[in-house]
């Protein structure tokens, strides 16, 4: 086959010399002339592309561990160094195109995101490990056809391998509907869905895990839907999920026990710098204390961004709070606890991000223990796709309790990670 | 339950209740840029609506993904992308939440600009992210060459054609008015820069292969070490020896750039610190509207910058 393509292109290319070197004659066939030279080169271009697209698969088939297929001659290079002689004819390469991408264009996005954090001080309340790998996350992300993509994490940590999130999401669905189906974070408030690396703090909240169930918080397997609600005012999504009950805060005791999940989020463009972001959100479903028990979690969260788009590389704010309201029934009697935490960051140099939160919660099984604390926090990025930060946290639990600590974190990432929501 | 209940028939109501907005005149064309933008202007005329989403004075690697753009992606007929991975940090995302499908990649009303244009510094062979943040596509910044304008204007004028047969002609006659305005200020931007071919220049980004290559200046250096990582001292300090020695006079900056460490270079050497307009709108408070006034803009400014800095013309 490959043998074939190359003898067709030569033959192609010869003819396109020999009509090029062939006279002007008059001006229409010079017309007609040029429109076929046009042509065949399209067709050459077409064919060195399946040229090269065969040589790379058959450049793969070697025993594992073979050099991939590149000219060998070729330094490793910049992509930016001195401009390169311009081609005559535009470069057509499609993105992705290129010899050594060719072979694995259809092989999902994947990066793995090491996660080491470390503590000192004490807690006897919730310890910690002085030193850990707390997170090796995977993950794989692709199209899947014209109608789904899907994105798989996958969490690895001292635990065990586990799915965090593995869901396709439909986004060509008539009526502006957006579905994903599968095992993911709930769409809870703001730090619900938030993966442990893109948290900008060390730990959770101490209402997350008091009232959310810690860091799984409210993740399961179900269906969500969500519906731009178009108007001229703001954006505004309404999403709607059911799960199927078993996570950390909910318990499913027969198949009909499932969770429901709600939420409105509101967001506006205050200026072009500013913006406000509002959401409500609710979920339902059976607890652990008893089959008939259930669990109501209420949910408020605010977000207000500040990034000059002039500055946007060295100047940027935010301030964020997030209120829970929970409501067990148990036999010895409901609980009906609150927590919230408050949180800023601010961006000091290009590089170097500050940042405070304080917390104060009840606890959801009894909401005469309260917790509270306060965290003051450095971080530094060395790129964007590394992070190092340090976190002072001083906690003062119902147990009487009061825990200073140093916690500090290395955040890693190799491959190709999807950008996240905003 | 009943109150969960009417939660969900409130969000249930919510959904099913949402209004959909009135379509304007013309078709909706959102760009990621506003070079884009000024080219679809050029050739939909007032056939088309136009947005862009970053704007001409911010990176635009490194734009948020703001729900409100979602809003204008859910409504438009077409969605022109700079492509070669310039907006994968943010682009993604916001295509994936617009719930209009047709402007997916690979959908009929998306268009990557960078498949009809010239491509610079795609690399050959090994890259990875101990270069910095390198687009293994190629280059992104490559509107900033009229022959790329022309050839992102002609895609533009054809996928117009194919969404609106009835306005092909329109856009044809629109595509061939730019083409000509364009190619006379072709001329006058090069007899400008001519005297000033070869010209050595150090720039922050690697944003100008393309302005380069046109004008013919010699870029001997960076501000930056590697792509996307800020200034360093110990490569400061090695720029600055390299420009004493091939007498470099002027370094060119994007004005979301901080100046600090250009302007202590050229206090050091002498040189001017020039800030271009890599971008239609990115110099707030000049005129640089549209994709011609651009190269006037920055062609202008560079002119001036090599009077200034003494850079004697043939040089």
């Amino acid at each position: 086959m490959l043998h074939v393509v190359k003898v067709t292109c030569t033959g192609l290319l010869v003819f396109v010399f020999a009509l090029a070197a062939v006279p002007a004659r008059a001006q229409d066939p010079q017309a007609d002339l040029r429109a076929q030279i046009e042509q065949l080169r399209q067709q050459l271009q077409a064919l060195q592309e399946k040229v090269t697209q065969l040589e790379a698969a058959a450049g793969q088939r070697p025993a594992a561990g073979a050099e991939p297929a590149q000219p060998p001659a070729t330094p490793p290079q910049p992509a930016v160094a001195a401009p390169q002689p311009a081609p005559p004819e535009p470069v057509q390469t499609p993105p992705g195109g290129g010899a050594p991408l060719t072979s694995k264009v259809f092989n999902p996005d994947m990066a793995v995101i090491g996660n080491f954090i470390g503590a000192a001080g004490n807690n006897s309340i919730e310890p910690m490990p002085a030193l850990k790998l707390n997170e090796a996350e995977v993950s794989f992300q692709a199209v899947v056809d014209p109608y789904a993509r899907a994105d798989f994490f996958l969490s690895a940590s001292p635990e065990g391998l586990e799915v965090e999130e593995g869901f396709v999401t439909f986004p060509t669905l008539p009526g502006g509907v957006l579905m994903k189906v599968g095992k993911m974070k709930a769409q809870f408030g703001k730090v619900n869905t938030m993966h442990g690396h893109v948290l900008p703090w060390v730990d959770e909240p101490l209402a997350m895990r008091n009232l959310l169930g810690g860091d799984e918080g409210l993740n399961d397997s179900g269906i969500s839907i969500s519906k731009l609600i178009v108007n001229p005012v703001l954006f505004l999504e309404a999403t709607g999920e059911i799960y199927d009950g078993e996570n950390d805060v909910f318990k499913s005791y027969k198949r009909s026990d499932l969770t429901y999940v709600g939420r409105v989020r509101g967001y506006r463009d205050v200026t072009e710098s500013t913006n406000l972001d509002v959401g409500t959100s609710f979920a339902y479903g059976h607890n652990d204390a008893d089959p008939e028990a259930t669990t109501k979690l209420y949910g408020v969260d605010a977000t207000f961004r500040y990034r000059p788009l002039q500055q946007s590389l060295y100047k940027r704010a935010l301030l964020r709070t997030e209120l829970f309201w929970s409501h067990r029934q148990q036999p010895i009697g409901d609980a009906k606890a609150f927590g919230a935490y408050v949180s800023g960051e601010y961006q000091l140099t290009r590089r170097l991000f500050g940042g405070a939160r304080y917390d104060w919660s009840e606890r959801a099984y009894d909401a005469s223990l309260k917790d509270n604390g306060g965290s003051v926090l450095l971080t530094f990025w060395p790129s964007e796709f590394s992070q190092i930060r340090g976190q002072y946290r001083r906690n003062r639990y119902a147990e009487g309790v009061t825990a200073n600590e140093f916690l500090f974190q290395f955040l890693f990432s190799i491959g190709a990670h999807g950008a996240h929501v905003f | 339950m009943k109150n969960a209940s009417f939660v969900v028939a409130g969000v249930l109501a919510a959904v099913l209740g949402s209004a959909f907005p009135a379509r304007a005149a013309g078709l909706s064309v959102v760009t990621t840029t506003q070079d884009l933008e000024s080219l679809v202007k050029e050739v939909g005329g007032d056939k088309v609506q136009t947005d862009s989403l970053a704007k001409g004075y911010q990176d635009p690697h490194q734009v948020e993904p703001k729900p409100s753009f979602i809003l204008k992606l859910n409504k438009a007929d077409l969605l022109v992308a700079v492509g070669r991975e310039l907006e994968i940090g943010w682009l993604p995302p916001l295509v994936n939440q617009a719930r209009n499908p047709r402007i997916h990649p690979g959908g009929d009303r998306y268009l990557d600009a960078s498949l009809s244009a010239h491509i610079l510094e795609i690399p050959t062979g090994q890259i990875t992210r101990a270069m910095g943040d390198v687009h293994p596509q190629g280059n992104p910044h490559y509107w900033l060459s009229p022959e790329n304008g022309r050839l992102i204007a002609k895609a533009i004028q054809q996928k117009l054609s194919e969404i609106s047969p009835g306005d092909a002609a329109y856009f044809a006659q629109r595509y061939g008015d730019f083409d000509k305005r364009l190619a006379e200020a072709e001329k006058r931007w090069k007899a400008a820069m001519a005297p000033y071919k070869g010209t050595k220049i150090v720039t922050y980004h690697r944003s100008w292969p393309n302005f380069v290559e046109t004008f013919g200046l010699n870029v001997v250096g960076y501000v930056e070490p590697k792509p996307g990582i800020p200034p360093s001292p110990s490569h400061t300090f090695e720029l600055t020896q390299e420009m004493k020695k091939d007498n470099v006079k002027i370094i060119i900056i994007e004005p979301y750039f901080d100046s600090k460490t250009p302007n202590a270079i050229g206090r050091d050497t002498g040189a001017q610190v020039v800030t271009l307009a890599p971008s239609v709108g990115g110099a707030k408070g000049a005129n640089v509207g549209d994709y011609l006034a651009l190269f006037d803009y920055d062609v202008n400014m560079l002119v001036a910058a090599f009077k200034a800095a003494g850079v004697k013309p043939g040089a």
